[in-house]
């Protein structure tokens, strides 16, 4: 064989791509695959939706759903314009008032307009939050109480087996009936379908806490305890400064379960308690059944789960920012 | 000498499913203060049973050990732990880690002084350098020694280390070696280290007490080594009495206690059983 020719050969084989060129491909390429997963998906689903006819009218494809979520938003500033206007008016009218009268207490009542989607989802992710918050509170000390004492957990073990699978289906009317029956207020500071709704998803995300941090707080290494053992430290120092620590990972990877099954139940709570959030939303688009209902169902779909998403990443992120076992890969 | 640390008819029994396991039976050591004491035998004898029977970790069934004049019978700061993988708390720095032990044991102590003794326990161990750095960023050996200095700065009575270097090579162990007896010369601790190093044994120790095998284990003999201090292990290498008192270790350990058969003999005893076969 000519040798040049043999030489061009392994040079072009060998073709030094420039660093940030390659940087670029890989990126393109990380890209591309989920690119292609998403053209497919939105493809498959307009002709799925083509083909199915509701008693609502055809199933709504991408773009009558993107259009409804321009729709939710315009109808979401108006609102916003008119609740401005009637603060404006009353602020006006109060001013007026004070004027010819120094001994007038102006009074301002709230807006009352129907809420719109985006004040639903904040509605949503309030009623999460403290749903969570009730579940971890409970769940973090009775799991470290089931970690560390074997007839502890011997205990509510049976417990949590029996709880555990329960639906929030199951739970909501009992949840109803006992906050009706024990929150008796004239002047409420929070509404009952908001209560409800906040201690079902607790019921439910209650578990994977609690069950995380005792394995977690079971597993510590024996050394550990035996350092804490040889130093004397009380329990209260125990638990403060071996415990939680070395458990932290295991109860953040509970926390983070929890807290996708309680995004998960919400909207069911929501759907039934009639909570002003996302479930209630849902709710009433099938309940009101017009042409555009499914699509803004669907619009509603997309956001629960955008949001189910961001939560976990949320949680991801603290999980990485306090867990001390950074060899351990946390995705 | 005076009693410092008295093991009496020490015995002890674990329960297991198959009835109550007896790992050790009279075992009778008496320690004076600031003896370097090795414990040696084969793994599984007792030794770490011993270590945290003192430690107070385990309760002895039969006997006990007393300190001072003072029944052991729970851990205290007073027995320092040195253990086997170093169990420092991966959340927090070398420094934070004595400070720890520093903030429970030293509580007469104010702040500048706790800080003072924290960095100096640090340095006896030759890691102030990386003091604030997280035991998952440091080698083995450095742990270890963050271990000692942990368990140096509770100013124990006694010294208690299980296998401190046994996970660590050759050259990381030796200079650990050199500096613990350089902390013992300087601080005068009574120390009990488990081995399974029969140099570093006869180089640190001033006795080196033998198990025998278990179940039942008990101290099989008790070897004094009367070599001059401060040892240096390279003059000592072909030292006459040094090297007497690792051939008495050897042979308790290799012929008195031996505990499997060389592989040679099982494996021509194999192959005088395989032959008739062949034949
Ligand atoms: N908690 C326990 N329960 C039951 N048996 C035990 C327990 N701890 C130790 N043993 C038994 O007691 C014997 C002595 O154990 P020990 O750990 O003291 O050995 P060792 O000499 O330290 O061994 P090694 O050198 O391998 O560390 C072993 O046979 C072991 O199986
Ligand atoms: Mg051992």
């Amino acid at each position: 064989m000519n040798r040049t020719a043999a030489l061009q050969k392994v040079t072009f084989l060998k073709l030094p791509a420039p660093l940030a060129n390659s940087a670029w491909l890989a990126a393109l390429r990380s890209a591309m695959l989920p690119l292609i997963g998403l053209t497919l998906f939105l493809v498959f689903w307009n002709i799925a939706a083509k083909n199915i006819d509701t008693s609502l009218g055809q199933f709504p494809g991408p773009v009558q759903v993107y259009q409804q979520s321009v729709n939710l938003w315009q109808e979401h500033q108006a609102e916003q314009q008119k609740a401005e206007a009637f603060y404006e008016r009353q602020e006006e009218r109060n001013a007026r008032r004070v004027a010819a009268d120094p001994d007038y207490q102006p009074k301002i009542r709230p807006y009352t307009g129907a809420p719109t989607f985006f004040e639903q989802i904040w509605t949503s992710l309030y009623t999460v939050s403290v749903g969570f918050f009730i579940a971890s509170l409970v769940a973090v000390p009775v799991g470290i109480l089931c970690g560390l004492s074997k007839s502890a957990y011997a205990a509510i073990n049976p417990l949590i087996q029996l709880f555990k699978p329960v639906s929030p289906l199951a739970w909501l009317p009992l949840v109803t009936m006992v906050v009706s029956a024990v929150y008796v207020s004239d002047d409420p500071l929070f509404s009952k379908s908001f209560l409800t709704s906040a201690f079902t998803v607790a019921l439910c995300c209650l578990w994977p806490t609690l069950i995380n941090t005792a394995v977690g707080v079971s597993g510590i290494p024996g050394d550990l305890v035996n350092v804490s053992k040889v130093l004397r430290l009380n329990a209260l120092s125990h638990v403060v400064k071996i415990v939680l620590p070395a458990s932290i990972p295991m109860i953040f990877t509970g926390l983070r379960l929890s807290l996708g099954i309680g995004w998960m139940v919400l909207i069911a709570a929501e759907m039934l308690a009639q909570n002003p959030g996302l479930g209630k939303f849902v709710w009433d688009e099938f309940q009101n059944g017009s042409s555009d209902s499914l699509a803004r169902i669907m619009v509603a779909v997309l956001v629960i789960g955008a949001i189910g998403f961001f939560l976990d990443r949320l949680m991801l992120m603290l999980q990485r920012k306090v867990s001390w076992d950074k060899s351990i890969n946390l995705r | 000498m005076r009693k410092h640390l008295e093991l009496t008819q020490v015995g002890i029994e674990f329960p297991t499913p198959k009835g109550p396991f007896v790992a050790l039976q009279d075992v009778n050591l008496t320690i004076g203060k600031g003896e370097f004491i090795s414990l040696i035998g084969h793994s599984g004898c007792g030794k770490s049973t011993v270590l945290n029977i003192v430690a107070g970790l385990y309760q002895a069934t039969t006997g006990g050990a007393i300190l001072e004049g003072k029944e052991v019978n729970e851990p205290g700061p007073e027995r320092a732990v040195v253990f086997q993988n170093h169990s420092l708390l991966p959340w927090l720095t070398a420094y934070q880690n004595v400070e720890l032990a520093v903030k429970q044991t030293c509580k007469h102590m104010d702040k500048a002084q706790k800080h003072e003794w924290i960095l100096h326990n640090l340095e006896l161990v030759h890691m102030t350098h990386a003091k604030d750095k997280l035991p998952g960023e440091i080698s083995g050996g450095m742990k270890q020694r963050v271990g000692i200095a942990r368990a140096l700065s509770m100013e124990p009575q006694v010294l208690l280390m299980d296998e401190p270097f046994g996970a660590l090579d050759a050259l990381t162990r030796a200079h650990l070696q050199d500096s613990l007896m350089e902390i013992h010369a300087e601080l005068g601790n009574t120390v009990i280290m488990i081995t399974h190093d029969v140099d570093e044994a006869v180089l640190l120790s001033d006795r080196i007490v033998m198990m025998t095998n278990g179940p039942e284990a008990t101290i099989g003999e008790i070897l004094d080594i009367s070599l001059e201090r401060p040892r240096n292990r390279i003059e000592l290498a072909d030292d006459k009495q040094y090297n007497h008192y690792r051939h008495e270790v050897l042979s308790f350990l290799y012929e008195k206690q031996r505990k499997v058969e060389p592989v040679a003999v099982k494996k021509s005893q194999q192959q005088a059983a395989a032959k008739p076969d062949a034949a």
